[in-house]
């Protein structure tokens, strides 16, 4: 259970660059007025940004991902949240093996 | 009986996370064992683990990790892949009216793309409370450090998780609660727009830059829309 100290200080310059984009928006906030404008693109963020990280999953990845991404989706219409992601993991293992 | 509440509270955060809890245990036993493969000790791995907690960066940081470890190189590259953080502080930071001013530095600290998700959809129906936000954030946390631990221990012998499935867990969970931030047509170009960007900037460039364009196109897209619209009123 050793730790080296380059180690260390790498581990620590990530942590600190981790926690000033955790803080950085609170502080942002703080600084600039929030008009109409502003706040339009705040209420945007969580989806444009939830979108962006599954979109190359989703569309470009394959097959199976792309049918099991729009499997999950329907599912989340009528199912709650844990059976939803349980019929896209099931979805996506049944399709790589059939389709892989 | 305030406490009572914040108790009650903190209770049905739990339950609200236990999906996404149950989801980031093979992904920090992966990362563990990725982490063991690359010659950290499994103290390293745990120490990452609960200073950085954020996996995105941390799976990078496997990718271009070197003997001795570059904390420059490291340190840069997680900002980068962590600058999304900006946007989502910015947003649920205004939603932090229940918290006292250390409070919300504090849980800013913890804010994981799964726990400002979750926080987001709570925000977006009632009154965050710290109680809630603590109950999303500190057993997943744990459970992230531990994960990577016992990953870190058993090393080789896990299965591969494409083969479960498992690693599709995080983007179905992402689709849901994309889902349920559906709010009719203005939503629906927010996402196309963000989509399109994504998908072509990942194409077209290395590492996470596909993250900051498809957030970007969603953002002006919604400034835009919602500019025209006054426009015509």
């Amino acid at each position: 259970m050793s730790v080296d100290l380059n180690t260390l200080f790498a581990i620590l310059a990530m942590a600190v660059a981790t926690v000033a984009t955790r803080i950085g928006g609170l502080v942002l906030i703080r600084y600039v007025a929030i008009g109409e404008g502003q706040k339009r693109a705040l209420e945007a963020i969580p989806p444009a940004v939830l979108m962006a990280v599954i979109a190359p999953t989703a569309f470009v990845t394959g097959p199976a991902e792309t049918i099991a991404a729009a499997a999950t989706a329907l599912a989340a219409m009528r199912l709650p949240l844990l059976a939803s992601v349980a019929v896209g993991v099931v979805s996506v293992a049944l399709l790589r093996l059939l389709l892989g | 009986m305030p406490e009572r509440s914040a108790f009650k509270e903190f209770r049905a955060a739990v339950m609200a996370m236990t999906p996404l809890i149950v989801a980031v245990m093979p992904i920090g036993l992966v990362f563990g064992a990725v982490a063991a493969g690359k010659g950290l000790t499994p103290a390293e791995a745990t120490l990452m683990s609960a200073l950085v907690f954020a996996g995105g960066s941390q799976f990078v940081a496997m990718d271009i990790w070197t003997h001795p470890a570059s904390w420059a190189a490291l340190g840069f590259s997680a900002l980068l892949v962590n600058i999304r953080h900006v946007l989502m502080s910015a947003s649920i930071g205004g939603k932090l009216d229940g918290f006292s001013g250390p409070a919300r530095y504090a849980s800013m600290l913890l804010l994981a793309d799964e726990i400002w998700a979750m926080a987001e959809m709570r925000a977006s129906e009632r009154k965050l409370t710290p109680a809630w936000f603590a109950g999303l954030a500190v057993p997943f946390y744990c459970v992230w450090v531990l994960a990577s631990l016992a990953g870190a221990l058993l090393g080789a012998f896990l299965g591969d998780p494409k083969v479960t499935g498992l690693d599709f867990a995080f983007p179905a969970v992402f689709i849901v609660l994309v889902m349920g931030f559906w709010k009719g047509r203005e939503t629906g170009a927010v996402l196309a727009a963000s989509a399109c960007a994504a998908v072509l900037t990942h194409q077209l460039l290395p590492g996470v830059w596909y993250i900051a364009a498809g957030a970007a196109a969603g953002v002006v897209v919604a400034v835009l829309s919602g500019s025209g619209k006054e426009a015509h009123a």
